[in-house]
């Protein structure tokens, strides 16, 4: 690229005004790359759901639980191959703001139906035999740095705010390093026992796993209809319409990003135009010199863009840097409340993408114009 | 051997007939060039005088390919200019035609190095290659000194002879002057013309100049007046304009 050391010393041409568009660009692509990794971890639980997986709720809705007898008429049905219960515990840690998903699982059946979830052998065994035990993921045990053998209290915030307490047995892995690894698993028989009775012999939803993906609809359809016009109707789902259907509890996260994105995005394209308006303009005569001697119609075209695109890209660099140090920072101020926060290298590749696409966009107007400049006209106005 | 009434023939270098030019300015058409006719040599140096808006500058701009005219041909050196496509101009600028600008217009924030390499990177010249050339264009233009400076750090007079060097660079096979010394003092402005005398003289080069200032006009082989839309030779042409009119 014969033109590069006439692009990069126009660009530092007027150094405060680039440091200023690359400033905005970078702030606004950090806003930007957080709502993306916001609306990522929302949606991580309908990626990496599995497809051989169904979840069965009450119709009414997820707070509604469902008799525990449920689980053998389940199994009974042909395509399944194993069911499991699962029971939202909703404690926290010490402390309110130490919030993490607690699950009441079915220790017989929870590892056929889980089996991303890496649990050392002697860990579970452990488990089994403790009716106090409980294992934790990877992550949350190094967050409140947790080992094996330590005793966790934890208060319910749903069953009369009593603290109940736990022995750490076993601590699990998943199979990718970016899987869920900050649950809090305790056994449905020690729940069962000192819950009041209202809540006794009961479970929150069931997981089903199935012998082949293919029957999923065939099943979900049976099942609801075995338990149609009882007491407790279900709704059977996939387990990543579920997982969707799940994080739309905490509201229309999808649109509400959409919608700043979009913000952003106009008011980077807004910015950046406008600065290579302002510079194109401030360079008639030069690019009319250009042309005069022999530059063409689309180079010229070309330097503005490439000018536009490089602003946008520091611009982005920069943002993206900052975003990778920032987002760990706030997801840890965060957990409990949102699900973990994730750089990954796709999100990082997606936002130079982005980056360049709005400095290629920002820039064309103006290229247009440059490009369509008549020479003598120009060379008038020097 | 310049000549204006469409006598010239096939070797000339430059040759204009019955170019017309006509602006439209708010609804009137303006005729600004009227069946001009010239031949010039190769190796000529002509000057073009005249009032303010009598065409100079566009007859330059429809001699440099950088305008269209409404009538008539223009062809250099066996190319007729006049009907090429936008694209096509353009190259063909790139390779014929070396501009000098009375406001020098340097890239500012490129050194006199690098704007005079510019030409040159519309070629398939090798980066040793243009050194060579660009090192030799500042040299003759008594610059080699000064090629790492920025526009800012030459007087106007330097900055006029990177503009030449620019021109010069791609050895165009002529040079279009607007007024190359207007904006220069009188030292300064006869430093210039005895630069671009010797790119004549010594060089070879074919020069084509507008100029409002007859001491300049008067270094140029010949001197043509633009009256009326038309080329007339020499003082004759002065002389009938004091005396009061084309007529």
């Amino acid at each position: 690229m014969k033109f590069r050391r006439l692009i990069f010393a126009n660009l530092f041409r007027k150094k405060v005004r680039l440091i200023l568009t690359i400033g905005s660009f970078a702030i606004a692509l950090v806003l930007f790359t957080f709502l993306a990794v916001i609306k990522s971890a929302f949606n991580r639980g309908v990626e990496i759901a599995g497809a051989d997986r169904l979840i069965v709720v009450d119709r009414v809705g997820l707070m509604n639980l469902m008799p525990i007898s449920y689980a053998d008429k389940i199994a009974a049905i042909p395509g399944v191959k194993a069911v499991a219960h699962d029971h939202w515990f909703g404690g926290v840690y010490q402390d309110e703001k130490n919030f993490f998903p607690q699950f009441v699982i079915d220790v017989e059946n929870h590892r056929k139906v889980y089996p991303e979830f890496i649990v050392p052998d002697d860990h579970w065994n452990n488990f089994v035999k403790d009716r106090q035990g409980a294992i934790a993921g990877a992550k949350l045990a190094e967050r409140f740095h947790w080992k094996v053998g330590d005793r966790i209290p934890i208060k319910t915030t749903l069953y009369g705010g009593a603290v109940w307490e736990f022995n750490l047995d076993g601590i699990y892995h998943t199979e990718k390093p970016d899987g869920d690894q900050g649950q809090f698993w305790l056994q449905w028989k020690y729940f069962d026992e000192n819950v009041p009775s209202v809540i006794k012999s009961t479970a929150g939803w069931y997981i089903l796993k199935l012998n082949n993906p293919d029957d999923a609809v065939r099943v979900a359809k049976a099942i609801d209809e075995k338990f149609a016009n009882s007491s407790h109707e279900t709704k059977t789902q996939t387990e990543s319409a579920f997982a969707a259907y799940f994080a739309k509890q905490f509201g229309n996260i999808e649109f509400l990003i959409l919608t700043i994105g979009s913000v952003v995005f106009f008011t980077l394209l807004l910015v950046t135009g406008n600065t290579m308006a302002i510079s194109v303009r401030e360079r008639t005569g030069e690019l009319a010199v250009l042309k005069a001697i022999g530059v063409t119609d689309r180079s010229v075209l070309f330097l503005v863009l490439a000018e536009s695109v490089a602003i946008a890209l520091f611009g982005g660099m920069l943002g993206l840097l900052l975003a990778w140090g920032a987002i760990p920072v706030i997801s840890g101020a965060l957990t409990g409340m949102l699900p973990p926060l994730l750089l990954s290298k796709t999100m990082l590749a997606l936002g130079l993408i982005f980056a360049f696409l709005v400095g290629a966009a920002s820039g064309l107007l103006p290229g247009i114009g440059a490009m369509r400049m008549r020479v003598v006209n120009a060379l008038r106005r020097v | 051997m310049v000549r204006v009434d469409g006598s010239g023939n096939s070797q000339s270098l430059i040759c204009v007939r019955g170019l017309n030019k006509t602006y439209s300015r708010g609804g009137e058409k303006i005729q600004v060039l009227q069946g001009l006719n010239l031949d010039v040599d190769k190796g000529d140096f002509v000057a073009f005088m005249g009032p303010s808006g009598s065409g100079k500058t566009t007859l330059l701009n429809l001699l440099g390919g950088l305008d269209v005219p409404s009538a008539g041909s223009i062809t250099v050196d066996g190319d007729e200019i006049t009907h090429m496509s936008g694209s096509k101009l353009t190259q063909w600028r790139a390779r014929h035609v070396g501009f000098i600008f009375q406001m020098y217009n340097l890239i500012p924030v490129l050194t006199a190095y690098q704007n005079v390499e510019l030409p040159l990177l519309l070629t398939k010249l090798s980066g040793s290659d243009r050194r060579k050339h660009v090192e030799t264009a500042l040299a003759v233009v008594g610059l080699g000194d000064r090629m790492h400076h920025y526009p800012r750090q030459l007087s106007g007079g330097q900055e006029q002879r990177v503009t030449i060097a620019r021109a010069i660079v791609s050895d165009p096979t002529f040079l279009l002057c607007d007024e190359p010394t207007g904006d220069l003092d009188r030292k300064s402005a006869d430093e210039i013309m005895a630069l671009i005398e010797e790119l004549v003289g010594k060089y070879g080069k074919t020069v084509l100049m507008v100029t409002h200032d007859p001491v300049v006009a008067a270094r140029a082989h010949t001197t043509l007046h633009l009256e009326k839309g038309v080329l007339v030779e020499g003082k004759a042409s002065r002389q009938s304009v004091l005396a009061g009119g084309a007529a």
